[in-house]
């Protein structure tokens, strides 16, 4: 056992004037003063450890909060409609109908992976699905939104190969179908990968649990692994402080996971909902049994007592702020009634899932944290988890944007042959950001369970949640870090709309929006006006798309050096789709389909992979977006969709029409061939803009000519501008992309290009 | 006609071979590992997952649960079973099949749409196909590597205890391309795809017809389904 003597609330009140680490455990003397302030004397070290760790910018989001309330203030009355749970709580619940729920959110694990990729990215994962099951939902799907440094710098491999196989290890086991996601590379995310995990849930409307502490002399439960030393940097540094012993410990700050133990707590909690035998559950992430307590606390309505010496230990020697701090993973607390213990510890007991009883809920009005008989914690709950500091952040417009966005990718050297265009098209097809990433994508699950009716690489994962009816939801994840430099306003909101477009290209009809807002430090002015920025940009988008924003995550503090990583808002748009049998895939399949071009191209090549990719180029102005009119393309798609008119819709984005067509030849090794010169006459374009722009609001839809009257009908009385552009050719060994007049490009080379660029670097 | 489908904890496609066995025509039974009873079943699936999350060798302490016994038991008694990827896992390491498995050689988890040939179509699980037919099943796992010494390489090549073999792609470099084996009497198979993910349209693998429109797994559920019946008829 600790030969550790607890700093209790006796001995803080005695000894007034001890010093205290607060500044390596991140707090500002004015943060540490209010501390005092609020206790009316100096904290414990348990206490300050609570409030360090929840008072930090990760749990806090106290240089982010004044701009997330837009989320909840920009809401019209059709937003809140199939909202049942907003903003706030571990994940946002949304009506999908016929008395189904989804619950889905988007988070941040980038900075432990980098330090460790592998258990970095898995426990990104695991935390996740944690949130998913504390609202009483089954989790059904996960997806990554990754972005990594330079394919060929020498780290890279390390990372790329450490965090998918993180994913696919703990995914896997958990049987979670993983469904789509997004893969970058880019310089600016050297020394700061990106690893964000989403996970989607399902349940049944009166399955909702709230997590919060309420009915006096209910349990407080906490059951699952064991808890450890790990993910507790924090407190190593309260220990060597604190105490003469040993030094400090020396423990991986990065968690551990197992999947295993995650899977059995799964179904261990929805039979425990199931049996009506818990009031909530919440869910143990950062800042471990610090946060969770005073979570339940504050969202209760009382108080609540807690025996921190009841905690299973894997490590006898903790000390009790290491408890407090410790980030262990896959534990959960539970509130439970007094009289159905006996019940909640049988079904823990058949899942052999180790439990212990910590307390109960008073009605004192506060946190009271007792190790041993001692009481080292007296707390308002509320101050701890809810009232934390707020801050207005210093804001500077950046004033190397001016010369960035005149420097246009518009006067950039075009093609002047096909055989030029050809090259230019082969290029971007090997370019690590279009590339195929089957190499990824291969190590992941999507058949279990069953109901996956899309996943990579269609442009939206579709799972159906009633077998009976077919009834489905699409999910879908964009942000485009580039468009963000050059403009974070409309950067965020060029992200929801093409996420809302993947969306209705599925046939879906996108109905809530979830987000994780990665960005550079807070306290870098520049970088807090792009944030500003890129929240008003996605709320204001989000109120004329009349989709809410349910829930998602902040993540500060990347950067590589003193370089702040590109303005990086991953959005999230879930949809919802009668019946998954209608279904619209990414790809046609067939040969002698139609294929036409939705929507109208423009000369727009700022920020393109075009300009990346051809001429290492990034400069100008991201495209127009009108969203107006992404929701009548929206609309179109739906009512293709219910006719069953299109065979496939595929949304250009990077890399423009050129890479749908080749993504779209690739995938069941179907070609075409596809006339430029409509497209060219039409919208005043020439031939490298016709492939090449990223103008917004249009789709590549393969339709049968036995539909082809009913299809332009529909765009016609829709008043949707559409161009037949091209046929599908044949399949086989001799399929090829035919770009009449300009080149031909056999598929079989295409898909090789494709294919070899990312087992090249970390096969 | 009840076909029992084990949890195990860590079992994750035991729902997959629930509806599986029911889109078959058959009865899906839970059993628990824990328990010492396989409710009269008629045949026995043990499905896909990491059990015990696979932390010692795959399939090997689950080998070892309760149920096990009467498994073992109903085995060598001529009940059907199947054990599919994990299953199968547990059914060598209970020595009811030859063989074993390890790292898949690429270090990889690898999932796809798997192409196979039915080697032998006599097995109680596989006399719905063609001898020699071509399949398309998923396949998913990060150790499904078979081995086997030499000697029992030759006995089951040579009794017709091969009863898949990898074809297109050996995609974990098992011997002699062996995706599945039986036991002797035929009434054991064990295979690393997933049949149970092949019996949905919209769900399944990819066939050259169309996307996620395979449907072989099915078979595998018909055959032991009738000869079930025409056993007891």
């Amino acid at each position: 056992m600790s030969t550790h003597v607890a700093d209790t609330v006796e001995n803080a009140i005695a000894t007034p004037d001890k010093e205290q680490p607060y500044a390596a455990l991140g707090l500002k003397p004015d943060e540490y003063a209010q501390i005092r302030e609020i206790l009316g004397r100096r904290p414990t070290s348990g206490e300050l450890a609570m409030y360090s760790v929840m008072w930090s910018e990760h749990c806090s989001y106290k240089s982010s909060k004044m701009y997330l309330r837009q989320f909840g203030q920009k809401v019209s009355e059709k937003m809140k409609e199939k909202l049942m749970v907003g903003m706030g709580e571990n994940a946002g619940v949304v009506d999908v109908g016929e008395g189904w729920a989804v619950t889905f959110k988007v988070e941040s694990h980038n900075h432990p992976s980098y330090i460790e990729p592998f258990q970095g990215a898995a426990t990104g994962v695991g935390g996740i699905v944690r949130d998913i099951i504390s609202m009483g939902a089954r989790p059904v799907a996960i997806m990554d939104q990754l972005r990594f440094g330079a394919i060929d710098h020498p780290d890279t491999a390390r990372v790329v190969n450490g965090v998918v196989s993180g994913i696919s290890f703990y995914g896997n086991c958990l049987g979670l179908p993983n469904i789509g996601g997004e893969t970058y590379f880019d310089s600016v995310y050297q020394g700061n990968p990106l690893v964000n995990a989403l996970s989607v849930g399902v349940l049944r409307h009166e399955d909702l649990h709230l997590a919060n502490a309420s009915g006096v002399g209910n349990k407080i439960v906490l059951f699952g692994a064991r808890t450890g030393g790990d993910g507790i940097g924090g407190a190593s540094i309260l220990a060597s402080d604190s105490f003469d012993a040993a030094g400090p410990t020396k423990r991986p700050a990065v968690q551990v996971g197992d999947p295993f133990a995650e899977k059995v707590l799964i179904e261990c909690c929805l039979e425990l909902y199931r049996l009506g035998l818990v009031e909530g559950i919440q869910d143990l992430g950062a800042a471990g049994i610090s946060c969770a307590t005073s979570e339940l606390a504050a969202n209760g309505d009382g108080g609540m007592i807690v025996h921190l010496e009841e905690v299973l230990l894997r490590d006898p020697t903790l000390t009790a702020e290491e408890i407090l701090m410790s980030e262990s993973q896959e534990r959960m607390m539970a509130v439970v009634e007094p009289s159905k213990l006996d019940a909640f510890l049988a079904v823990v007991a058949k899942w052999d899932v180790e439990t212990s009883v910590l307390g109960e809920v008073t009605d004192t009005g506060r946190l009271i944290i007792h190790h041993f008989g001692e009481e080292i914690v007296n707390v308002d709950p509320s101050t701890v988890a809810v009232d934390g500091p707020v801050y207005e952040r210093p804001v500077a417009y950046p004033l190397w944007l001016d010369a960035l966005q005149k420097d246009s990718a518009s006067t950039l050297p075009r093609a002047t042959s096909g055989a030029e265009l050809r090259e230019q098209v082969i290029r971007l097809v090997a370019s690590p950001n279009l590339a195929d990433k089957s190499f990824i994508t291969d190590q992941y699950d999507y058949f279990v369970m069953g109901n996956t009716a899309l996943s990579f690489p269609d442009d939206a994962g579709m799972i159906r949640v009633d077998e009976e009816s077919g009834l489905g939801f699409a999910i879908a994840t964009d942000a485009n870090g580039r468009y963000c430099q050059l403009d974070p306003y409309a950067g965020a909101r060029l992200a929801l709309a093409e996420a809302y477009r993947n969306v209705a290209v599925s046939g879906a009809v996108p109905v809530a929006v979830t987000d994780c807002l990665n960005f550079g430090s807070p306290e870098n002015p520049e970088v807090m006006w792009q944030f500003k920025q890129a929240v008003e940009g996605l709320a204001d988008g989000c109120l004329e798309l009349e989709i809410p924003v349910t829930g998602g995550n902040v993540s500060f503090y990347n950067q590589t050096g003193d370089q702040p990583i590109f303005p990086t808002p991953v959005v999230g748009v879930l949809g919802i789709i009668d019946d998954v049998a209608r279904r619209i895939p990414s790809a046609w399949q067939d040969e002698g389909n139609n294929i036409y071009l939705l929507g109208y191209t423009r000369d727009e090549l700022d920020g393109s992979a075009w300009a990346g990719t051809i001429h290492d180029h990034l400069g100008g102005l991201p495209p127009i977006l009108d969203l107006s009119t992404e929701m009548d393309l929206a609309g179109l798609l739906q009512g293709a969709a219910i006719e069953s008119l299109v065979l496939s819709a595929h949304d250009l984005s990077d890399g423009g029409l050129a890479q749908a067509l080749a993504e779209s030849v690739m995938r069941f090794g179907v070609g075409a061939r596809v006339w430029l010169n409509d497209i060219i006459e039409r919208d005043g374009v020439d031939a490298t803009a016709a492939l090449f722009s990223e103008s917004t609001a249009r789709v590549l839809v393969s339709v049968d000519r036995e539909d082809d009257v009913r299809f332009v009908g529909l765009c016609n009385a829709r008043n949707y501008p559409v161009l037949r552009i091209g046929v599908t050719d044949q399949r086989g060994d001799d399929a090829v992309l035919d770009v009449q007049g300009q080149f031909i490009i056999p598929v079989s080379e295409i898909r090789e290009r494709s294919n070899e660029t990312l087992p090249k670097y970390f096969g | 006609m009840r076909i029992g489908v084990i949890t195990f904890p860590g079992s994750l496609d035991e729902r997959d071979a629930q509806r599986a066995i029911r889109l078959a025509g058959a009865e899906p039974v839970a059993l628990w590992h824990g328990d010492h009873d396989i409710q009269n079943v008629d045949a026995i699936v043990l499905p896909g997952g990491f059990s015990y999350g696979d932390y010692l060798r795959a399939g090997s302490i689950a080998s070892h649960a309760p149920i096990m016994a009467e498994v073992i038991d109903a085995a060598n008694k001529g009940v059907p079973v199947l054990g599919i990827c994990n299953g199968f896992q547990m059914l060598a390491e209970a020595r009811l099949l030859p063989g074993a498995h390890t790292r898949n050689a690429h270090q990889h988890f690898i999932r796809r749409d798997q192409r196979l040939r039915v080697e032998n179509n006599t097995t109680v699980w596989t006399s719905n196909f063609e001898q020699g037919a071509e399949i398309i099943i998923p396949l998913k796992n990060a150790d499904g590597r078979y081995i086997a010494d030499a000697e029992t390489i030759k006995r089951i090549e040579g009794n017709g205890q091969v009863t898949f073999r990898y074809v297109g792609l050996n995609p974990n470099e098992s011997m002699n391309d062996i995706a599945g084996v039986s036991n002797e009497r035929g009434n054991v198979v064990g295979l690393m795809p997933h049949p149970e993910h092949a019996v949905e349209p919209g769900f399944g693998p990819n066939t050259a017809v169309a996307m996620r429109s395979g449907l072989d797994g099915l078979k595998f559920f018909t055959s032991v389904i009738q000869n079930t019946l025409l056993a007891n008829a």
